[in-house]
């Protein structure tokens, strides 16, 4: 109603975090979450053992701006990739995807060559991560 | 996108609700508004942790089941109102793979006062224009929001755990005269028999319910095994099928208060900010009152009518 609210900049960000795989811990990710509403985002968490599919259909669901993907169990190579891939088949390029986790050096490379904008290692501090949210959505907004 | 709504096409669904949060009565709105009224409107509420997501999901399975399409707004009411929020609904909601007959959409509360009922409000706008069948909202009952989402459904349905002993008495302020149905869910643990014995009695005690000719059954449910959900879908299904019979009054009188409390929240919101200014700007004239009220010239009626007679006028 606001003219502010019209535009589609002023509305918060929302993020999706998905823990794809069979892998069952998430306290990292929910360690994310947490900061992530504390900076004013709208988080959709959809908790564990869900697959490149599922993560994609909540996506478009939720109309996000970010898919956050994160995974311990080393899986992230066959994941990642099929979530990029389901993502663009269903016209959800514009999307930002993000990874978490322990990802090694040379998957990460292949990872962000796939489509993957940042990868978050887990040393990572939460305020680096709004930072970069909080530069890089706006940007991406635009362009749509 | 307005085609893509009516086509049910997912990512049309999507962008429109997005766009319908951020302004709710724009065109969007409108265009839309001429294509709905077929849906079946089930509010969900109760108390953090009843287990109302649970008891959605085994309600989409058995819809499902019946070969009938679900729309879900999973609303939450409780973040802060300029924070963010965690929405942790569809963690059980998002069970098997994708169906095309299933569209989950969470919500959280974006600020100003009744906004996010509006937003509710047009958010099950979008998901009947899409041709749902049937659109549950669930949201947790916080304060008034179980009084706002019996305004947005034609059933509303409370979930209510056992073990909350005294606390069913508590209950029975807010949501007894929402309640069209009862879920006593968890049925599996201690105190179920207890609980649902304290519901029914309060009823026999004739509250003032909202329809003198429905009395809200009490379904036991366990949300997690299925397990009574057969009964729970065949209460709600009474109980569109008490507000069709006899021509349909009760329906109509259920689509004029949905209507009359969203054009009241609406005018409302619309009246609060002419009056006061949007974005923290505040007339001068009204700060004038308030210089005239803190020193004591005037009383908080006063000042009131002055700001009534001020408005627009600035
Ligand atoms: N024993 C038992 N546990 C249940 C039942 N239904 C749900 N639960 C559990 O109760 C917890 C809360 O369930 P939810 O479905 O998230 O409850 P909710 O009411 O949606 O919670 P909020 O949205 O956070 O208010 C989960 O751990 C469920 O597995 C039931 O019938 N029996
Ligand atoms: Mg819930």
């Amino acid at each position: 109603m606001t003219t502010d609210a019209d535009s589609p900049d002023s509305t918060p960000i929302r993020v999706l975090v998905a823990k794809p795989g069979l892998d069952g811990h998430d306290r990292g990710a929910k360690v994310v979450a947490r900061a992530l509403r504390d900076a004013g985002m709208e988080v959709i968490y959809t908790g564990i053992r869900q697959t490149a599919e599922m993560i994609v259909e909540a996506a478009l669901q939720e109309d996000v701006d970010v898919v956050g993907l994160s995974s311990l169990s080393g899986a992230h190579m066959t994941l990642f990739p099929r979530v990029l891939d389901g993502l663009r088949a269903r016209g959800l390029g514009h999307m930002i995807v993000i990874a978490g986790g322990i990802i090694p050096a040379e998957d990460a490379e292949a990872l962000r060559a796939a489509g993957i904008a940042a990868i978050f290692g887990p040393g990572t501090s939460t305020e680096t991560i709004v930072a970069w949210l909080r530069d890089e959505v706006p940007r991406r907004r635009a362009e749509r | 996108m307005i085609d893509g709504v009516l086509a049910r096409d997912r990512a049309a669904v999507a962008r429109a609700l997005s766009a319908i949060e951020r302004d709710p009565a724009g065109p969007l709105a409108a265009a839309l508004h001429r294509h709905g009224g077929r849906a079946h409107i089930v509010g969900v509420t109760g108390v953090p942790g009843a287990g109302k997501s649970t008891l959605v999901a085994a309600l989409i399975g058995a819809w499902r089941g019946a070969g009938r399409t679900v729309g879900v707004l999973a609303v939450d009411p409780s973040s802060p109102l300029s924070g963010g929020a965690i929405l942790g609904d569809r963690v059980r909601m998002d069970a098997g793979p994708p169906d095309d007959g299933v569209f989950i959409r969470s919500m959280a509360n974006r600020g100003a006062a009744g906004g996010l009922a509006l937003a509710a409000s047009g958010a099950v706008r979008v998901l009947d224009a899409a041709g749902y069948d049937v659109v549950v909202v669930e949201t947790v009952g916080a304060g008034q929001s179980e009084v706002e989402i019996a305004d947005e459904a034609h059933t509303t349905v409370v979930v209510v755990p056992p073990g909350l002993g005294d606390g069913v008495q508590a209950l029975k302020a807010g949501i007894l005269e929402v309640a069209d149905v009862f879920a006593l869910n968890k049925a599996d643990l201690p105190g179920a028999d207890r609980a649902a014995a304290q519901i029914e009695a309060m009823l026999k005690l004739g509250h003032t319910l909202r329809d003198p000719a429905w009395q809200p059954p009490v379904v036991r449910t366990v949300a997690t095994d299925g397990d009574g959900v057969g009964d729970l879908v065949a209460a709600i299904d009474g109980h569109a099928a008490h507000l069709r019979s006899g021509g349909g009054a009760g329906w109509r009188a259920r689509e004029r208060a949905r209507a009359y409390a969203e054009l009241r929240r609406l005018v409302v919101a619309r009246f609060t900010a002419d009056v006061f200014g949007e974005g923290g700007a505040r007339p001068a004239a009204i700060e004038a009152l308030v210089d005239a009220l803190v020193a004591r010239e005037i009383d908080v009626g006063e000042a009131a009518e002055g700001v009534l007679k001020a408005r627009g006028k600035d």
